[in-house]
């Protein structure tokens, strides 16, 4: 017996405590890479990367109205389409934007987090005109709620594996896509140095477009996983954004590795405070320690060792 | 000469005069009671304006958490007049008189010992403007002495205010809640509610924020103001030539927390109430717009760009309650693409060349080349 | 999702729609008055904005910002009352005319558009405010400047103001009786208590708890999230753990759609009722961004529902469908919102006057045998006596009353007892 459990019943929790903090921690990752990729390579803050995740969820929803309409045998999988075009609406307006907004600001990084900021209101109450103020349900195929049961207490949702497995996925896309790809190694050139990426022949202008939509595209995934776990509202996006930034930059905002493993031990340490105390002080006590650790370490857990 | 003429050049003396005439004049005599508290209320922003345009304008420091010291200095002028209202008698329907209500709905049977002092208005009036400061301190000495700044420190200051209302809110039976605290009655036995009271804190807070003008533009003006322009533009030659960079910054990261919290104080003076909802994060960045508007860079453009975003704010979500957050997006890349210098500058670009043109016209003669307009 | 477009041709349609609605309210204890009966100078002694053929009343919600998914029912359910008791006949033979501010989710927009109401627009009764941070803002102006507000929301308790009539259930008449009914009907024997970190969550669960300790019973946990929380794991690893019988959950806003979700995801089927998870805070309204199949099998506790088979509620369905559009529903509130405007018309004829001392004088005791809830009378605390359901959530997101008090339950917002 430990405490009032029986042995079972604790390591059975352990498992699940587990689980939902690895859970916790896919969210995380989701959310933060695309922002570190806008953020890392070429400095810029993306306040309005919460309503590109809420489109990608309002895609996701006109998807599965449409599917359930239109072609109800093909429901179970539609999923997967929605977050196609999730990726694809991201994508496109994130390049919109570059080219309407964010090029002109280029090195002045708090005047895009003011005027993307202005961004994200004006797709805020885009939604609420298009959508409605209310949330909207998503349904979700059956096979994506249920869960699988391990022991009698320890129960795996499904959901949450789909989001793990996701995530996986996109982080690798993302490794090919940044360090084993052409357009990885323009991107990476122009970020070292600009100028002499734009000698060797590389156009950097549509590098940046490039990756900006990227990061976008990415939110617009992370949105579209997000209708299985949270709620899809106009306002939604800004629950997630200082979340977000901190662990971006808990990380050390230009290394990758480090966005995951920050975003790794901040859901472990805020899963595991949560189930000792309430959940409003877990949030809390963990958002103090990364302010705490952030201002003793400002340069993050991992930093690239370059000169600047 | 006396060192105040000093503080402004001529045109500059005019704008304050304007300024006066119109906050001191102008508005009492154009307003009834109802909108001139209103203006009150607009004011109290301004005070964080004023800060944001020494300390992002002139120090190039962006914080994005102003709300937190507007928040602290409004709670502690709150929780001054709460427990002047909870006096026994008044509160003998508790289950303990003579606590504030909140704390009684929440279990709690004394005033918890940080809270006693607050029972004095000299104290709390210390209290109005240390808390915020001591907070402003801690936060700026631990992220400038170690050259943690810009987007890092936005962000910083975003968490914190975002932890701050998470407190506030979770510990309801010490700070009541997401409800803040309510019913705020009496000042030292004077109704605050009166049309008379709200007409006196009018002035008041028109006479504080004109002296905080005038210290703003002390510092400005100042060896030190200068030293903040070159430090914004180029840190490191500041610290080269052998200034210690992180101590000017502190300094007027700190002041800035003052001001704000001025305008936290006469807030909940002037509006009854002091709630969450301005120490987040989407009234702090709100705060950042009324400064960009003005413009960033003009002691007297913060004053006019708290008034005209707010007024705007009024009017536009009264008619088109849809259209606000559009024109308020609008707003910020606007003023960040187009205008970066808000009404100040255009106010510079295109007023004044036409003002001083008249005025030479006007003396045929005389005419001279307008003076160059940077500053 | 709402439409609201509203189709030309359908309009004398839908005014006799809503004149149908309201024949059963003519049957009330005082017949309405002609204008001419009460000379404007005797119905208004105070300065209202009464004219002989018109009366001004507001309207205060948010309409922007992250409450108007709430309140946006409200709205809509006052604006049908007002067309309806208008196409009647009026008030004291005078229309109703509205004048609709937005407090915008800001509870400082709020006291100043209350003090717009009151000071320059001279309304006669103003309908409106949702959170409780929103009526605690305005409640000082209210009684400083002598106006009436009607609020719809079921809320903590713990006020009883003369200028309030509060039309929603406090929080003891809707959760004693929903604890009562489980424990009597399910045997439930410990409960666990979760709420969004507010004012209202934890007080209602203070009463619940010590109701389910004065019972005798277990509460095996209580836990609260910051409003806007969508991550609940940890908790429902608890709940898998502390295995209680009955899961009290007091979750708002969007925090609610990520609860529901991830406690089906974790396999935790509230069909099979172990735990039964019983809820004072979702209405049909929550429903429709939850997914009427992520909640099917909860039981909900508090007076309404848009399923209750009597003919007044069949009525109102109708009328507001008609006018809101077939997608439309109705939550507790959105009820409850609608009651205000006939309860003021009613405490208004009764008194032969719109000046608001009389109209409070008159109001203990006005009751509404037309309210789609049955019956309710103003009790003289100014809150209703009303019945309580619960209801048991279908996978089309309405709910089947399963249980209703047989009494009208007295309002008590200051239990003894329970503070």
């Amino acid at each position: 017996m430990i405490g009032d459990y029986t042995y079972t019943e604790f390591t059975s929790i352990l498992a699940m405590q587990g689980f939902a903090g690895l859970t916790l921690f896919s969210v995380f990752v989701l959310m933060a890479l695309g922002l570190a990729i806008i953020f890392g390579q070429m400095g810029v803050i993306n306040m309005a990367h919460g309503e590109f995740m809420i489109l990608g969820a309002y895609v996701t929803y006109l998807c599965s109205q449409f599917f359930s309409e239109y072609l109800p045998s093909l429901f179970s999988i539609y999923f997967f389409f929605a977050m196609i075009l999730a990726f694809a609406a991201s994508f496109l307006l994130g390049m919109l934007v570059e080219w309407g907004l964010i090029r002109f600001l280029y090195r002045r990084p708090l005047d895009t987090l003011l005027a993307t900021w202005g961004l994200s209101l004006i797709l805020q109450q885009a939604y609420r005109s298009i959508f409605g103020a209310r949330e909207v349900g998503v349904t979700l195929p059956d096979w994506l709620m249920g869960s699988i049961a391990l022991t009698d207490i320890i129960e795996i949702p499904i959901n949450g594996l789909f989001v793990m497995g996701l995530t996986i996925l996109i982080t690798l896309g993302v490794y090919f896509a940044m360090f084993r790809s052409t357009w990885g190694k323009s991107m990476r050139a122009v970020v070292q140095n600009r100028t002499m990426a734009g000698a060797v022949g590389i156009n950097t202008k549509m590098v940046d477009r490039m990756t900006f939509g990227l990061g976008c595209g990415i939110a617009g995934i992370a949105g579209s996983a997000f209708t299985m776990i949270g709620s899809t509202g106009p306002t939604a996006g800004q629950l997630y954004i200082v979340d977000t930034f901190l662990i971006v930059v808990f990380g050390g905002a230009s290394s990758l590795i480090g966005t995951i493993a920050s975003a790794f031990s901040i859901s472990q340490a805020q899963s595991t405070i949560e189930f000792f105390l309430s959940g409003s002080m877990a949030k809390v006590l963990t958002l103090l320690t990364v302010v705490g650790i952030l201002m003793l370490r400002p340069q993050g857990l991992f930093t690239l060792k370059i000169r600047r | 000469m006396s060192p105040a003429l000093f503080l402004f050049r001529k045109r500059e003396w005019i704008s304050f005069a304007i300024l006066a005439f119109i906050l001191v004049v102008v508005f009492p005599t154009l307003f009834d009671n109802f909108r001139l508290n209103l203006i009150g209320k607009y004011l109290t922003y301004s005070f964080v304006a004023l800060g944001l345009v020494l300390c992002w304008g002139y120090g190039g420091i962006l914080s994005l958490g102003q709300g937190i010291f507007f928040g602290l200095g409004g709670y502690c002028m709150a929780m001054f007049l709460k427990l002047e209202a909870s006096t026994p008698e008044a509160t003998a329907i508790q289950s303990t008189p003579g606590i504030p209500d909140f704390m009684d709905w929440n279990q709690l049977t004394s005033l918890p010992f940080w809270w006693q002092p607050f029972h004095s208005f000299t104290f709390t009036l210390f209290a109005t403007i240390a808390v915020p400061v001591a907070l402003a301190f801690i936060i700026s000495v631990a992220m400038f002495k170690r050259r943690v700044g810009g987007v890092y420190f936005a962000i910083i200051t975003q968490a914190i205010a975002a932890i701050l209302t998470i407190l506030i809110i979770g510990q309801q039976g010490y700070t009541g809640g997401v409800n803040g605290i309510t019913d705020l009655r009496t000042l030292l036995g004077w109704d605050i509610r009166s049309d008379n009271a709200r007409y006196v804190f009018y002035f008041i807070c028109v006479a504080l924020l004109l002296a905080s003008l005038l210290l703003a533009q002390f510092v400005r003006v100042s060896k030190f103001g200068r030293l903040l322009i070159a430090m914004r533009d180029k840190e490191d030659r500041v610290r080269f030539s052998g200034y210690d960079v992180a101590n000017f910054k502190i300094f007027i990261f700190c002041l800035s927390a003052a001001l704000s919290a001025i305008g936290g104080a006469m807030f909940t003076l002037q509006v009854g109430f002091m709630s969450p909802s301005f120490v987040g994060i989407v009234p702090s960045i709100e705060m950042v717009i009324f400064c960009a508007v003005g413009g960033r860079l003009s002691i007297f453009g913060a004053v006019y760009g708290a008034l005209l975003v707010n007024a705007a704010k009024t009017s536009l979500s009264e008619t088109f309650p849809e259209l606000w957050l559009f024109a308020m997006g609008g707003l910020f890349i606007a003023v960040v693409m187009v205008f970066p210098e808000g009404v100040a500058g255009l106010f510079r670009q295109h007023v004044e060349p036409l003002i001083t043109r008249g005025i030479s016209l006007v003396r045929i003669g005389k005419v001279r080349k307008p003076r160059p307009t940077a500053e | 999702m709402r439409q609201k477009t509203i189709s030309p041709f359908s309009i004398t349609r839908r005014a006799l729609l809503a004149g149908i609605a309201v024949l059963p309210a003519l049957s009330f204890a005082s017949a309405p008055l002609r204008a001419q009966e009460v000379a404007t100078a005797d119905a208004n002694t105070t300065g209202l904005a009464v004219t002989d053929d018109t009366v001004k009343v507001g309207i205060l919600h948010s309409i922007t910002g992250t409450m108007a998914i709430s309140e946006t029912g409200s709205v809509e359910a006052e604006k049908l009352a007002i067309d309806q008791i208008n196409a009647a006949g009026g008030v004291l033979g005078r229309k109703i005319e509205y004048i609709q501010e937005d407090g915008a989710s800001d509870w400082p927009t709020f006291a100043e558009k209350a003090k717009k109401l009151l000071v320059e627009d001279k309304t006669a009764a103003v309908f409106g405010c949702w959170t409780s941070a929103s009526r605690k803002a305005v409640l000082p102006v209210f009684e400083q400047y002598n106006g009436m507000l009607y609020y719809p929301t079921f809320y903590e308790g713990l006020e009883e103001s003369p200028n309030v009539i509060y039309t929603g259930q406090e929080a003891t008449q809707q959760i004693i009786a929903g604890i009562d009914w489980v424990v009597r009907e399910k045997g439930a024997k410990s409960f666990y208590l979760l709420g969004s970190d507010y004012i209202w969550p934890r007080t209602a669960n203070k009463i619940a708890r010590k109701h389910i300790e004065k019972l005798g019973l277990k509460v095996s946990g209580e836990e609260y999230y910051p409003l806007g929380h969508t991550q609940f794991n940890s908790v429902i690893n608890k709940i898998k753990l502390k295995k209680p019988d009955v899961i009290y959950a007091i979750v708002v806003g969007g925090s609610n759609v990520a609860f529901y979700k991830q406690l089906k995801a974790a396999g935790i089927d509230m069909a099979k009722e172990k735990p039964l998870l019983l809820t004072i805070s979702v209405t049909e309204d929550e429903v429709l961004g939850i997914g009427g199949e992520n909640i099917a099998g909860a039981y909900a506790s508090m007076k309404y529902f848009e399923s209750l088979p009597n003919d007044n509620n069949k009525a109102f369905v109708a009328a507001f469908k008609e006018k809101w559009g077939a997608d439309s529903v109705i939550g507790d509130v959105t009820q409850a919102a609608y009651l205000g405007p006939w309860l003021w018309k009613a405490a208004v004829e009764k008194a032969g006057s719109f000046d608001i001392d009389k109209v409070r004088a008159a109001s203990p005791g006005i009751e509404l045998t037309t309210a789609p809830e049955g019956y309710v009378r103003i009790h003289e605390n100014h809150h209703l006596w009303s019945r309580t359901r619960i209801g048991h959530a279908r996978d089309d997101g309405q709910f089947d009353v399963v249980f209703e008090t047989k009494d009208l339950i007295e309002p008590n917002p200051f239990p003894e007892g329970y503070q």
